[in-house]
């Protein structure tokens, strides 16, 4: 165990683990977040992703260690005054979820992806979203929603 | 928050505060993601005959509705707070819901098999006590306003004279804060659909900003103070039982609070996660082997030879034999179907607070009452002493591993006398949990000279072990079976005695059967000589429900079939399904979907087929669900890569009727999740196994379609029915993709596809064939 400082969501918060700890376990549970799940803890669904220099980065197979210092976004950090963000609008309008626990992975997923490409062609945003799973299948909204924030990103 | 909500919590041990803790919604109705945080549980569950049980209406004229059918993300959360706008005429965004807490809300048993909305949508509990608090309302404001009943009209949640609209009062100063005292009127008239202002309409989503946004808590998301993390260490391999456990493994590891032993059962428990999850991985226990495994190439063989059976007869006209002797000619053709996972996105997570003789849980479990029993007994306390409160999980489909890890937090919080949070690892929760049915199944039939069947015999074999635990039966879980509870009883029964009433609830019975049962012809169909015989045997795994538990199954058999059997025919295979349907409603939903997709009228498979390349097709296939409770119809339309075996589907048309529809956006999301998800399990799913393991325990090894692939168009037709009954739509789509897919295939390339998954080797194979 040893305090670590993370950067998470524009506050700096110190926490005391084994610096091996995958960031998760720091984000859900020191931390109290609610936006990134555990998925499968293998780094295949993406329900723990979130942003690290404007990456998707899959938080269940990210030590602590090997991140410490960069400024961490989840979910929780694009609404940050209780405004949702625009991508997030976007899946309200959609109606965009049945149980909702993927809802974070592909949100973050989706706007890494567009904020680096924001001209992305649809084909292309399909293949970005190809290592996400919705397992109620909420596919046909999702993608919609993830379309309707390109259109406004544009 | 009401009065008597106050009241049921500081009972139960809350304050009003933690009560309103997280009950900030940003839209709509509020849907409470109720945040108690219990010191002790409450005897029983509200009388489900009371009005108070189900509805109270505070001194702002708020209304908190309490129901036994909980959000698993199916939408009904939202339909149910319009069902409560509407028949008590208040705005929705008025109504807060709180659902499955067995200390605050009415006993309704499991939230499962499409049952919610015929539950609470048609004249009884929910519905029914809103309508009966509705009237008493009226009858109240007749008395203070000294105007006749007939006289008022409510509306806004207020009760006002038609002639004098400043005769008014709301429910507020009717009723505010005090209970109803009043039973459930049975005569208590409902909203007529004519004149719904927030039933049968779009709704949004109450639970989606919160989901959106990170605020949501799952079960995953409860933290209680002093909680602490557990993690199982379940058996290398099926049936293998504990010889030795060495705990001085995991003593140097920080934070390990105690290594936890019940017959088969173990768990650690350390102060955080990531210890519980490094002293589980490096705990070392030897295993004693269990039996082998049946071979799981050669299962569909071994399955239909198993013994002993338990078979039932569901319907026999007792001469289909006669009928198809061989010189009828009849077809055969044999279906198999493999086991598959609920495999929820999230692995399922409980919290327990075992505290001497008293327990609090925190379960994502669809059946809190049940969960209350048999938790009970695994622990060794009385129910009423235990309180289990809902909290959602990852999507379930049905028995994923929500019951099982309740028993998991409850057996490790009584070891350690403290609140324990257990999440499953992704491979115990899929190595572990019930998987659905695998089936295969044998279906004759004869034809005269017009084609018209004249007999169709339909003979299944398949395995079970376990299901949902119930009110008694922990053991029917695999961690109720590791500490020693025996799983639900296995009793042969062979030969299989005569129907003696008609059953249709898993489809086993095909739609176009009209069957005689003890003098009363029933079923959807006009084919009066058949037989339905299923052999139940045991299975090596544990299963259990899976959305459209064997009603799937049943209906690819049947459904491909029939497309067999009109193929025979060379009858257009939508006609031919007309042909040999008598139920009105069924019938209108096959011709709406065929009507929206354009269907053309000719035989299967179509002409000039070309033998390389990219060929299209498209197959038709209905059902009646579970007999009666919805009607849908899909049109499938899909490419075959004749080189790679790849199955394309392009368009979805989906056709339903349930009767009243609640919310048409909801229904339009179950619609097309289920299309989707049913498309995953036709084209890809399949449980897997070595001699004595599961091998199929991740992502990588169980194959789902992701959320970026190319979706097909998926095109709903809402068949409202506003004056029926409410029946069941959440697992309809999906009972329909896999023989969709399947026909259509036939179309495209005249090969018939008969076990599922269709991946692309299988498709190759039986192209080439």
């Amino acid at each position: 165990m040893s305090a670590i400082t993370v950067k998470v969501n524009g506050q700096t918060h110190t926490v005391d683990v084994d610096p091996a700890t995958p960031l998760l376990y720091v984000l859900a549970d020191e931390l109290e977040l609610r936006g990134p799940k555990f998925g499968c803890g293998l780094g295949q669904c993406g329900a723990c992703t979130v942003i690290v220099k404007g990456r998707a980065v899959r938080s269940c197979v990210t030590t602590l260690q090997s991140i410490a210092g960069a400024e961490i976004t989840t979910l929780e950090g694009l609404a940050p005054n209780g405004r949702p963000h625009p991508i997030q609008q976007a899946f309200i309008a959609e109606q965009a979820a049945q149980c909702g626990f993927c809802v974070n992975g592909i949100i973050l997923t989706a706007k890494a992806f567009l904020d680096e490409k924001p001209t992305a062609s649809e084909p292309e945003i399909v293949q970005a979203m190809a290592g996400v799973l919705c397992r109620c299948f909420t596919n046909v909204r999702m993608l919609r929603a993830i379309q309707r924030y390109r259109q406004e990103l544009r | 928050m009401t009065r008597d909500a106050s009241a049921a919590l500081k009972c139960a041990g809350f304050s009003r505060r933690d009560f309103l803790a997280t009950s900030g919604a940003l839209s709509g109705a509020l849907i409470v993601s109720f945040r108690l945080r219990a010191q002790g549980p409450v005897k029983g569950s509200p009388a489900p005959d009371q009005v108070d049980s189900w509805i109270a209406i505070a001194a702002d004229g708020s209304v908190t509705a309490y129901s036994g059918k909980e959000e698993l993300g199916q939408g009904i959360s939202t339909a149910q707070a319009q069902l409560v706008a509407e028949e008590l005429c208040v705005p929705l965004d008025r109504v807060t819901l709180i659902y499955c807490d067995t200390a605050m809300t009415p006993d309704q048993a499991h939230t499962s098999g499409s049952q919610s909305h015929p539950a609470n949508f048609n004249h009884a509990n929910l519905a029914q006590a809103a309508a009966t608090a509705r009237e008493a309302l009226v009858r109240l404001a007749s008395a203070r306003l000294g105007v006749p009943v007939d006289q008022l009209i409510a509306a806004d949640g207020l009760v006002a004279a038609r002639s004098d609209a400043n005769k008014k009062v709301t429910y507020g100063q009717l009723v505010g804060g005090k209970k109803f005292n009043l039973s459930l009127d049975r005569n208590a008239k409902r909203r007529p659909p004519s004149e719904w202002t927030v039933l049968g309409k779009p709704a949004p989503r109450t639970d989606l900003p919160d989901l959106v946004t990170g605020k949501f808590e799952f079960v995953h998301n409860v933290r209680l103070p002093g909680m602490l993390h557990g993690r199982v260490v379940r058996p290398p391999s099926v049936g293998a039982t504990v010889a030795s456990v060495d705990e001085s493994s995991v003593s140097d590891i920080a934070g390990v609070v105690k290594v936890v032993v019940r017959k088969n059962f173990i768990g650690v428990v350390a102060q955080k996660q990531w210890q519980a999850i490094l002293a589980a991985g490096r705990l070392k226990v030897a295993w004693t082997p269990g039996p082998a495994l049946p071979s799981h190439a050669n299962f569909y063989d071994y399955l239909r030879n198993l013994t002993p059976t338990r078979d039932t007869l569901l319907a026999n006209s007792k001469d289909v034999e006669e009928r198809l002797a061989p010189s009828a000619t009849p077809l055969k053709a044999t279906y198999r179907y493999p086991y598959q996972m609920h495999g929820s996105m999230g692995s399922s997570c409980a919290v327990a607070d075992v505290q001497g003789d008293r327990a609090t849980i925190y379960s994502s479990t669809q059946a809190v009452w049940y969960q209350k029993n048999t938790a009970a007994m695994v622990l060794g306390l009385k129910p009423e002493n235990l309180r289990v409160i809902y909290r959602r999980g990852s999507g379930c489909y049905g028995l994923n591993g929500a019951d099982t890890v309740t028993y998991d937090a409850a057996l490790l919080s009584q070891a350690v006398g403290k609140p324990v949070r257990v999440q499953l690892s992704r491979k115990d929760e899929m190595a572990w949990e019930n998987f659905g049915n695998a089936y295969v199944i044998d279906e004759r039939a004869a034809v005269d000279a017009r084609g018209n069947i004249v007999a169709w015999d339909s003979e299944s074999w398949t395995p079970a072990l376990g299901n949902r635990p119930g009110p008694g039966t922990p053991g029917n879980v695999i961690t109720g079976a590791l500490a020693a509870f025996p799983a639900e009883p296995f009793t042969p029964r062979s030969p299989a005695p005569e129907p003696t009433g008609f059953n249709n609830g898993s489809n086993a019975i095909p739609s176009y059967f009209a069957a005689r049962v003890d003098g009363v012809t029933r079923g959807t169909g006009t084919i009066e000589n058949g037989r339905v015989l299923v052999h139940n045997v045991r299975s090596s795994f544990f299963t259990g429900p899976l959305r459209s538990p064997s009603r799937l199954q049943n209906t690819f058999a049947h459904e491909s079939f029939m497309d067999e059997l009109a193929s025979r025919a060379k009858a257009d295979p939508l006609e031919y399904r007309l042909r040999h349907l008598s139920h009105p409603r069924l019938i209108e939903v096959v011709r709406a979907a065929a009507k929206a997709a354009n269907w053309e009228a000719r035989p299967s498979p179509q002409r000039g087929i070309s033998p390389s390349g990219v060929v299209s097709g498209r197959g038709i296939a209905c059902v009646a669900y579970e007999g009666n409770n919805g009607y849908s119809a899909m049109v499938l339309e899909l490419e075959v890569h004749r080189d790679t075996g790849v199955i394309a589907v392009k368009r979805m048309v989906v056709s339903i009727d349930c009767g009243p529809v609640s919310n048409p956006d909801g229904l339009r999301n179950q619609i097309e999740g289920g299309a989707l998800q049913g498309m995953s399990r036709a084209l890809l799913e399949e449980v897997t196994w070595d001699q004595q393991k599961i091998t199929s325990f991740d992502w990588r090894t169980y194959r789902t379609l992701p959320l970026g692939f190319e979706v097909p168009k998926i095109e709903s037709v809402l068949v409202n029915r506003p004056d029926e009954a409410a029946t069941g739509a959440g697992e309809t789509s999906i009972t329909l993709v896999a023989a969709a897919i399947g026909n259509a295939c036939f179309d495209a390339t005249g090969v018939r596809l008969r076990q599922v998954p269709f991946t692309p080797d299988r498709v190759k194979a039986a192209l080439n064939a």
